[in-house]
């Protein structure tokens, strides 16, 4: 137990911390209304980029601060303070906190493309077709580009893309004798097969992700959300959900999935020791796999997503871009950086380097970055099936408006069914329930 | 000439405690009133702010997620914190009994864990729990079944129970071997000469002497079990679908507030958790007391 201080500080800390958060709510909201800050055209950005200033640019990319130095050396008259806010939720958090507050978030924001959303609808986001960057739009594949366009307005150019594909450890594959599955039926089958060779082989961990999950059912064909305004449809039992929990619920039932979380010291080890035999996720990961799984070099491939009736489809896992906050002081500047930073051949050059996999159609259709060897998939062009999977990707998917929030209580939902080994389904009602119940709190209308 | 420099002494004493008045106005009051100001009221992502008077509060007086952690932790201090408090009882007996070898490393070697900061001794206390990789795993190996499951349903709080009395027995402990240590000399020698053992010692004068102590340590731990947040927060990472999260009422408020921007049901629940908590510890400060006049 801790003493009494330091359980009066938690209780303070978290008042104060919730007091300072709301505090300049009130004072400052109307400032944050409105939305698409300062009208400008294009002709604004070169001129912006030519009298200079300052900018915040918020990310943890690996890329970012390569990135930024670079730009600087082109643009000399322009000043970019990089800040790494945390990663993902932790940076969701603080600039909440800040749109709230009214002031503190930087000019330009990394924001993963589940997100945007929930930023756009408090016009929190540049509406960016003010200055022209909606020509952009042939520079990038079909479903990122319909990711940063969100309600008619475009908060965002995307940076980097994530359209799922089958990573396999063909060390273990080949020892079993179990083939490369195409269909998710052989999918489940492999499954079966590794467990009855080897009780310690899985063919995958998964406790319970949201974002795997969407992107599942994003897959299937399901699309349980839509957003029209401030009308939110929700449906976690359409076709496509009920396609995915029937491959799925099979997995569970069965014990065939490691319980090994995700992202955990034990996951990696899992990716290194073959006991984690494939991962169904985002073509971002061949970097993770190489910074962080050395042990696994050699073993690796990649095939396409198995599909449910052999026509290929794939979904996007993850990947996101950047925005401009309509909290900037100088939204032309922030809007220049971020053109440069995302379209620009010479950024993206940077960016390729650090292992991330593009969004724009130049580099996915660039025969040397498709044909590319990789040493750690055993001299396999990866690139050539990621490349396909991104042009795989069907359209018409759109996240919640919260799906921040939605994703934090996944675990205490559909979770559930994963820790009981309980039909998917009711996991996914309960979901919905409570997704519908915020919903309605927040003042938007709900149909179910 | 009398109500002047009366006026005059005041105004003095007033200047003294200010810095103090200032700080507390500013980092308790303040908070506190803040707090029970929004939960009066109701933000929305769509149609801004209003005033719902006590809806919140009636919204959480029927909010299952809200009883099931509250009553988790009334769980959990119901077996955790007597254990740990015997344990330390036990401890700051043994030390003050003067028949310990090496006593002075032992105090420090209890009291150590407390001296850890509680992320890292649960970060620490998380690996030796994984039971694929971790210490928990070759213990398993060794036994050659899974006896050990730390991050399923049924042993979490225990697992979680385990880490806060290895970081507070210590601490407790020396609550109680500072309340020995002022016992004086004669009475010792008094029960000596009447023949006491060294039991009838600990009843008749060692326990009596620590009956204060053991208040203080009681609602000390009491406030703490209610505040549990930092052990089952770090532990979610590991067992992400066993830790809810709701699965505290601190966790509970974080996630609402974190989350889901749900400021106001947020403070909410900090203000009722606040006045459960002072009402509990303030009844078993009554009974303390009323037991000591006696």
């Amino acid at each position: 137990m801790s003493s009494s201080r330091s359980a009066l500080r938690r209780t303070l800390t978290i008042a104060a911390t919730a007091a300072l958060a709301i505090g300049g709510l009130a004072a400052c909201s109307p400032s944050a209304a409105g939305g698409g800050g300062a009208a400008g055209d294009p002709a604004d950005l070169d001129a912006a980029l030519e009298k200079g200033g300052e900018l915040t640019y918020w990310s943890w990319t690996p890329s970012a601060e390569a990135q930024v130095a670079a730009f600087e050396e082109a643009y000399p008259n322009v000043d970019v303070e990089l800040v790494n806010a945390g990663t993902n939720t932790e940076e969701y958090t603080k600039l909440q906190n800040a749109i709230k507050a009214g002031s503190g978030a930087p000019d330009v924001v990394q924001i993963e493309y589940y997100a945007l959303p929930q930023f756009a609808m408090s016009d929190s986001l540049v509406d960016l077709s003010q200055y022209g960057l909606d020509e952009l739009e042939d520079d990038y594949s079909a479903s990122t580009w319909g990711a940063v366009n969100v309600d008619g307005k475009l908060v965002g150019l995307p940076q980097d893309s994530g359209p799922m594909a089958l990573f396999y450890n063909q060390t273990v594959f080949d020892q079993f004798g179990i083939a490369v599955p195409e269909t998710w039926d052989q999918y489940v089958e492999a499954a079966r097969q590794l467990q009855a060779a080897d009780p310690t082989k899985f063919i995958t961990a998964d406790t319970g992700d949201a974002g795997f999950t969407t992107s599942m059912i994003w897959q299937a064909g399901g699309r349980p959300f839509s957003i029209d305004g401030t009308d939110v449809a929700i449906d976690l039992a359409d076709e496509g959900v009920q396609k995915w929990t029937g491959v799925w619920d099979q997995l569970i039932s069965e014990g065939l999935l490691s319980d090994t979380p995700g992202w955990s010291d034990e996951w990696y080890q899992g990716l290194g020791d073959g006991s984690i035999a494939t991962l169904v996720i985002g073509a971002w990961m061949p970097g993770v796999l190489e910074s962080s799984v050395p042990d696994g070099a050699g073993h690796w491939r990649v095939a396409p997503m198995p599909t449910y009736d052999g026509t290929p489809v794939a979904a996007e896992n993850g990947g996101g871009g950047q925005s401009v906050t309509s909290q900037s002081k100088n939204p032309a500047l922030a809007a220049a950086f971020l053109r440069w930073l995302n379209n620009d051949p010479a950024s993206i050059d940077v960016f390729l380097e650090s292992g991330g996999f593009p969004a724009t159609t130049a580099e996915l259709d660039d025969p040397e970055f498709v044909g590319a060897e990789s040493e750690y998939f055993g001299g396999q062009k990866i690139n050539e099936v990621l490349t396909q999977a991104s042009k795989d990707v069907s359209t018409g998917w759109s996240y919640l408006p919260y799906q921040v929030y939605a994703n934090s209580i996944f675990g205490d939902t559909v979770g559930q069914a994963y820790a009981n080994r309980t039909p998917l389904a009711d996991g996914l009602a309960d979901w919905q329930a409570q997704l519908v119940e915020y919903g309605d709190e927040q003042g938007f209308t709900v149909s179910e | 000439m009398t109500t002047l420099s009366r006026s005059r002494s005041e105004w003095k004493g007033l200047a003294f405690t200010a810095p103090f008045l200032i700080v507390f106005l500013l980092v308790f009051v303040a908070p506190v009133v803040y707090s029970v100001y929004l939960s009066l009221f109701r933000e929305q992502m769509v149609g801004g702010n209003a005033f719902v008077g006590l809806e919140n509060y009636a919204e959480l007086v029927v909010d299952a997620q809200f009883w099931e952690g509250f009553l988790r932790v009334l769980l959990f201090l119901v077996i955790q914190v007597p254990v740990m408090l015997v344990l330390a009882l036990v401890a700051a007996l043994a030390i003050d009994s003067a028949r310990l070898h090496a006593s002075g490393f032992f105090r420090i070697a209890i009291f150590l864990p407390y001296a850890v900061p509680a992320v890292v001794a649960v970060l620490m206390w998380g690996f030796i729990y994984g039971d694929q990789f971790g210490l928990v795993a070759n213990l398993n190996d060794w036994l050659g079944a899974s006896v050990f499951a730390p991050f399923s349903r049924d042993w979490i709080l225990v697992s979680i129970g385990n880490i806060v009395t290895w970081e507070f027995v210590g601490y407790n402990m020396l609550i109680f071997y500072s309340a020995l240590k002022v016992v004086p000399g004669d009475l010792y020698e008094a029960a000596e000469l009447d023949g006491a053992g060294a039991f009838r010692v600990i009843r008749a004068i060692k326990l009596q002497a620590l009956r204060g102590a053991i208040v203080i340590a009681t609602i000390f731990s009491i406030i703490g079990s209610f505040q549990l947040f930092n052990e089952p927060n770090i532990l979610r990472t590991l067992a992400p679908n066993i830790i809810t999260t709701f699965f505290t009422p601190n966790m509970y408020a974080y996630n609402l507030s974190f989350s889901g921007q749900q400021y106001n049901a947020s403070a909410t629940v900090a203000i009722v958790m606040g006045v459960i908590t002072a009402v509990i510890a303030y009844v078993v400060q009554l009974r303390g007391s009323r037991k000591e006049e006696r």
